[in-house]
């Protein structure tokens, strides 16, 4: 459909439109015009992506001034997918001529995109990696061309190679939506390198979708988002774990393991060193001459040769010439192997000890003699001699790599890290694993390069309340920032609070009861009462894998498992991806078939980051507990003291609204549209507080009554019985009366005239 | 009259150990004699009250010490078996298939087991599928039987399990062929199909596995002895095998050839008996000491092959690999350890670390993916090799699947927003359902049971009564009775409904008859008369005795079936008219 919104003709890809969306729609189009940022929270299924891509490819369809150049970033491969495949049927209801010209693609690592038969039977990331630069690297190229036979290239490097040299590289990829499956199969097709190719048309494509880190994470963003205008329009979906994606970007754990393979690599690159001296000694002069005229330089490297870059380097820095005691390769590498020592000192501690960067830094220069600014440049430096000494298996170098990210970071920032060393875990006390964390709790320092670098970021998600904490957060003024409730046609999410099982005993997984088998038992009870009323697919989420590990066998022992297995398939989340990823398979085929099963998975887990349990594969979620981060954790400590002095946010009140924004994520996502139904069971007697329950976003908060805030079993089975049966009933999609829930044209446009009118 | 006599053990239960003796078999009867007089076990039991047979294999119980005996230095010197047997050949009679009372004997062998089993084959097509032999009987009917006599004993079985299967098809085949109204093979004439062994196949609804794990198969202690016993069956194994290829593989690869079947089943459940009691520090060090039980502690490295393969295939928009693969953020060292949300695992060595959760999730693709073979599951060898088979067919297509429309399809499903668009139809599976009478019955009395909620004819009775109490008594029944009184007419139309399929099939018998050529079709037609005259009594009566108030309803019901009847009726005095008309008698006569 077609319509218009305050003078913009706005494509949609759909016969009719929910009002959220135009609202959001609307919203977002102030946004654009007042070139500046926006915070949107609109509840899951109510089609937030179709609503953002169609706005902003039609807002650049009517203003040939601002061509459409949008970056979205998900945090998943999976829902990179999914947007790929809504912009591909955005681009089908386009008029021809704009879809003609439309270039979008999917951009992500080697590992998902590389076609090259041998690199990519590798399991792991890094491996594929290595392979690819073994295969690739300007001086084993170079070297292939003095003697074709011994050492082997990639052909679809190659041809690569040759079109960008030849300047046609878009003859290869002609406008149209390319997910990361039909990268592969084009590469596999015109024998030419889906990786390199893609990396490349990321410059001239008008929509590129990606992952949070290419933004975020200045470790890889300077690679491929270098070259990103200011116009970009940059979207973060699903943003409600961006703090933590933004610390997580710029900690650094170094670790027993770290610290000696640090000095196996050490060793390795002196005898490189060595190597070179007696061969080509050019190579260490031409390599000094360089750094002696700054790092700057380094963006004129091919493409094939770059690799992770310097953790947090502002541009400034990168004009600065390389101090000169560590210009020459020795120098640089005695300081390294002085910094190792001095980490491994620190290391044998027998207490916690928590810093801040500062006086590490300043123990770092006593004792090592390494100034700040030499641990700033650890990273580049390292980066620039394993370029010269042509060290290609580059996963072998992590762990030197690691202690130069550590040095940079220390040496770059000194406010919102600490540095805890803590000689134990303190769950397990008696095993001794030494750590040195620097962790980072300042969100807004990661993000903070992309707010000033974009003119519009627009941060999306289902769970964003409360949606003023956010900008404090990542500290940035949005000129929009809205949250939208979801207008219903009947009621079709049931959420419930269960404070008691079936023998009217309090449930919780508070530390004191959560393995009291009584709680276990009536946890059990309610899944199995639930497992044989309920149809289709049931997800029960649980506070950790510890737990659900517990749990899962105490069932298995008391029989409730057994049960449970005579309704419904069971499969579990485990820590190990590939499996986990096939038991979902499992699970969706479980469902389609009508088999029906339950899925077992971890709130903050990989499952509850980014799986749509719409429709028939989620009619139910119980949220097993309160997911409250782990408390005691030191880390955790120091970032709650720096949120509290830095932003005046109490522990409690952030520790609550963490978890409940987990919890919530962890329901939102049995809904996908209004046609769609399912039921939220939120198990723990926490839950029936006011000060817990009313951190729940709005949508949720809205059909949550009272009467369902204190259950016990029966009750909320009685409860859910009900509710399907309603379910059942045909309805009118399109609401009734004045209270509209689905818009066509013709709405929209008897709105307009109304709006004229008055 | 055919007779047998066999010696075999007769068993009450599974677990029984068997009274020894011998069991002499004729037409009529089954006699088992115990070689110890003074048993109590003796049998004298009428075939008639046999309805099916069963052939089997019992289960095999692996024996062995707890794991305290082998932590003790010596404990090895234990692991022998302390009394398991081989899968017993078995041979069950059912007297009935509902209530699974029936007799149990033990054979010494397969081929004492099959000989015996032919014959009871042979006596129960007798009872089931053919006409008593009466003296009235007609010269016809005799060639017929004799045809009969010449089936085999596969045939007959076939036809028995056919009977049994459907519960209607039985009620009809009773009344109609028991009855003397129409014959063996007229009744199956018209069935050719389902006896048809290719069609049955197709058609017929495959069980799968079933949900409960029994690859977890628990061992059960006695409490005085250090010893535990664990059960298996051939669905067990099926089962094991199906879930851990590489417990398959090694059946395959050892036995019989490096060690019995009894030796192989206790190494697993020695294997099997560590990882559960989490004894980390035995495992590793009986693996080390007997490598065909290392197979069983070891990672299933065919299960992880598999995965690799089928991890290429999985839907899109779930595929977490893809994500790892492009997580730049949690390399090793870099993030957050240790904040309490996620724990660290440590892997140690090859020796498996399997957990429930693997297990849960192995089970539960199985389950899902199905049972590929159809074979009878009779003993271990057989469900190996089965399994093996079926296992070969389907070769790994190809490794990229990045054209697959399919994928297309299921991510484009998944992105849609179903009520923005028009509605579309979802592919669907038809419903197969095996015992149709049998489902749709007890699914009506569910419903029944419901309407008529839980006291429904249960009422406990008390006899000091309060007037409360007497009151609240009085309302309950004539609720219930207002309740059974509304049922009444379901009832009463399910009568004349299971009239109705009887009705059909002599109504199709009677007009295939036509025109009468032969004297037997002439007797058919004679005795499809009787029949049809008497069901149509039936129904009058029963829509005299009906009451009143649904008198009109019960008509209204019986209506068709009268008319159907009628018209066979007037069709039948027009050929007499005719005939005698023209003064023909019926061919022959």
């Amino acid at each position: 459909m077609k319509f218009d919104l305050d003078g913009l003709t706005v494509h949609f890809p759909y016969a009719a439109i929910y009002p959220e969306q135009h609202a959001y729609m609307g919203e977002l189009k102030r946004a654009l015009d007042a070139r500046g940022h926006a915070l949107l929270e609109m509840p899951t299924g109510t089609g937030k992506t179709a609503a953002l891509i169609s706005l902003i490819t039609s807002y650049s369809l009517s203003n040939p001034s601002r061509p459409l150049r949008l970056l979205y970033c998900t945090r998943t491969v999976h829902e990179m997918e999914k947007t790929l495949a809504e912009l591909r049927l955005l681009f089908a209801h386009l008029p021809s001529s704009a879809s003609r010209s439309l270039l979008a693609l999917g951009l992500s690592s080697r590992k998902n995109l590389c076609v090259h038969p041998k690199a990519s039977a590798s399991a792991a990331r890094d491996s594929v990696d290595t392979a690819c630069r073994r295969l690739t690297a300007s001086w084993v190229r170079d070297k292939a061309a003095s003697d074709p036979e011994s050492v082997p290239l990639c052909d679809f490097f190659e041809s690569f190679d040759r079109a960008a040299a030849a300047g046609d590289l878009a003859s290869y990829m002609p406008p149209g939506v390319y997910t990361l499956a039909d990268l592969r199969a084009l590469g596999r097709d015109r024998r030419i390198c889906p990786y390199f190719l893609a990396r490349q048309m990321v410059k001239y494509a008008n929509v590129v979708v990606y992952s949070y880190q290419y933004l975020i994470d200045p470790k890889v963003a300077s690679i491929v988002s270098r070259e990103m205008q200011k116009e970009c329009v940059v979207v973060f979906d699903e943003a409600h774990n961006i703090d933590n994606v933004c610390i997580e970007a710029l900690s650094v754990s170094i670790r027993k393991q770290t610290l000696e393979g640090a000095e196996r690599n050490l060793r390795r690159i002196s005898q490189e060193i060595d190597r070179f001296k007696a061969t080509d000694a050019n190579r260490l002069r031409a390599e000094y001459n360089r750094l002696v005229d700054g790092l700057a330089q380094r963006g004129n490297l091919p493409i094939s040769d770059t690799w992770l870059a310097n953790p947090a380097l502002p541009d400034d820095i990168l004009k600065e010439a390389v101090p000169g005691n560590i210009r020459r390769a020795e120098h640089f590498l005695a300081v390294l192997r002085r910094l190792v020592r001095f980490l491994d000192g620190r290391l044998d501690t027998e207490n916690v000890e928590n810093e801040l960067p500062v006086a590490f830094v300043a123990s770092i220069h006593s004792q090592a003699g390494i100034d700040q600014k030499m641990l700033r440049f650890c990273y580049d430096r390292l980066h620039s001699l394993m370029l010269t000494l042509e060290i290609t298996d580059t996963d072998e170098f992590m762990h030197i790599q690691t202690i130069c990210d550590f040095a940079t970071l220390i040496g770059t920032y000194t406010q919102g890290f600490s540095i805890i060393i803590e000689p134990y875990d303190e769950r397990m006390p008696d095993i001794r694993d030494p750590v040195i964390q620097l962790s980072c709790h300042d969100a807004s320092l990661a993000i903070q390069p992309v707010f000033d670098r974009f003119q519009t970021v627009v941060i999306t998600s289902g769970t964003l309340s409360p949606i003023d904490l956010y900008p404090r957060l990542l500290n940035f003024n949005p000129v929009i920032s809205r949250s939208f409730t979801m207008s219903l046609t009947r009621d079709c999410i049931c959420p419930m609070v269960l404070t008691r099982g079936s023998d009217q005993l309090p449930v919780s997984t508070k530390f004191d009861m959560r393995s009291d088998p009584g709680v276990v038992r009536n946890y059990g009870r309610l899944l199995l009462e639930m497992a044989s009323s309920v149809p289709d697919g049931i997800v029960c989420f649980f506070v950790s894998y510890s737990y659900m590990d517990g749990i899962v066998n105490s069932w298995n022992e008391m029989g409730i498992l057994q049960d449970i297995m005579q309704h419904k398939l069971v499969f579990i989340e485990t820590p190990d991806v590939v499996e986990t990823t096939l038991a979902l398979d499992n699970y969706r085929k479980a469902c389609d078939c009508g088999r029906g099963a339950i899925f077992f998975s971890v709130a903050r887990g990989k499952v509850a980051e980014g799986i749509d349990f719409d429709r028939h594969y989620g009619r139910l979620v119980i949220m097993f507990g309160v997911p409250f981060q782990y408390t005691l954790s030191r880390i955790l400590l120091a970032r709650l003291e720096y949120l509290r002095e830095t932003f005046q946010i109490k522990e409690g009140d952030f520790l609550t609204f963490d978890a409940l924004r987990q919890a919530a994520q962890c329901v939102g996502r049995v809904i996908r549209s209004k046609a769609d139904y399912g039921m939220m069971i939120f198990a723990d007697k926490r839950y029936s507080r006011h000060d817990k329950r009313s951190k729940l976003p709005g949508w949720i908060l809205s059909h949550l009554h009272d009467a369902h805030l204190n259950l016990s079993t029966d009750m909320a089975l009685h409860i859910a019985r009900e509710f399907l049966r309603r379910m059942a009933q045909p309805y009118d999609k399109t609401g009734s009366g004045g209270n509209k829930t689905l818009l066509t044209e013709e709405d929209l446009q008897n709105m307009a005239q109304d709006a004229m009118e008055m | 009259m055919e007779s047998m006599t066999i010696g075999a053990k007769y068993k009450t239960t599974l677990r029984d150990p068997g009274t020894p003796g011998v069991l002499r078999m004729n037409e009529e009867r089954f006699t088992f004699t115990p070689n110890d007089p003074r048993s109590a076990m003796k049998l004298n039991v009428d075939f008639r009250s046999i309805k099916g047979l069963m052939p089997f294999f019992g289960e095999i119980k692996v024996e062995m010490r707890k794991s305290c005996d082998w932590l003790r230095g010596e404990g090895h010197k234990f692991n022998k078996v302390d009394g398991s047997k081989p899968a017993p050949p078995l041979l069950n009679l059912s007297k009935d298939s509902d209530k699974g009372g029936g007799y149990m004997f033990e054979f010494d062998n397969v081929t004492n087991r099959d000989l015996s089993r032919d014959f009871v084959a042979r006596v129960l097509g007798k009872q089931q599928g053919m006409v008593p032999p009466k003296p009235n009987v007609l010269p016809e009917n005799s060639v017929t039987t004799t045809g009969e006599e010449q089936l085999s004993p596969e045939e007959i079985l076939r036809r028995v399990k056919l009977l049994q299967e459907d519960s209607e098809l039985q009620k009809l085949h009773r009344k109609l062929v028991k009855g003397n109204i129409l014959q063996e093979e007229e009744f199956w004439a018209t069935r050719k199909n389902i006896l048809d062994d290719e069609t049955n196949k197709v058609s017929k609804q495959r069980p799968g596995f079933k949900s409960a794990m029994l690859a977890d198969v628990r061992p059960s202690a006695d409490g005085r002895t250090n010893k535990v016993t664990f059960s298996l069956t051939t669905e067990i194994i099926h089962q094991i095998f199906a879930e851990k290829p590489a417990v398959h593989r090694a059946y395959l690869d050892f036995v019989p050839k490096k060690m019995s079947e009894k030796d192989f089943w206790t190494k697993y459940f020695r294997a099997e008996y560590l990882l559960r009691t989490k004894n980390t520090v035995a495992a590793a060090a009986e693996a080390a000491e007997d490598e065909e039980l290392a197979i069983f502690l070891k990672n299933d490295d065919i299960l992880a092959k598999e995965a690799r393969l089928k991890i290429k295939r999985v839907d899109p928009t779930l595929d977490m690999e893809a994500d790892a693969g492009d997580d730049y953020i949690h390399l090793p060292d870099h993030g957050i350890i240790r904040d309490g949300s996620k724990e660290t695992i440590d892997n140690d060595g090859e020796l498996a670390r399997r957990t429930l959760s693997q297990d849960l999730n192995r089970h539960a693709a199985v389950v899902l993916e199905g049972r590929s073979s159809d074979v009878e599951l009779t003993d271990t060898k057989t469900v190996a090799e089965a399994l093996a088979r079926s296992k070969k067919e389907p070769p790994p297509s190809s490794i990229s699947d990045d054209t697959n429309h399919e994928r297309l399809v299921k991510v484009a499903r998944m992105t849609e927003i179903e009520d923005l668009q028009a509605p579309q139809t979802l592919p669907y599976a038809p419903l197969c359902i095996k015992d149709p009478r049998e489902y749709f019955d007890s699914q009506q009395a569910n419903a029944l049971r419901s309407l008529g909620g839980a006291n429904d004819g249960r009422h406990a009775r008390n006899c000091g009564l309060s007037a409360d109490d007497a009151f609240d008594h009085l309302l309950g029944q004539i609720s219930s009775i207002k309740v059974n009184g509304l049922n009444y007419p379901v009832v009463q139309s399910d009568v004349a409904l299971k009239h109705w399929t009887a009705i059909q099939e002599l109504l199709r018998h009677f007009w295939s008859s036509y025109p009468i050529t032969t004297s037997v079709l002439y007797n058919k037609v004679q005795r499809l008369k009787d029949a049809m005259t008497q069901i149509y009594q039936k129904l009058q009566d029963m829509k005299e005795s009906a009451q009143p108030d649904v008198r009109h309803e019960i008509s209204q019901l019986v209506k068709p079936m009268t008319q159907a009847l009628d018209a066979a009726f007037n069709h039948d005095l027009e050929q007499q008219q005719k005939s005698s008309k023209s003064g023909n008698k019926p061919n022959g006569f």
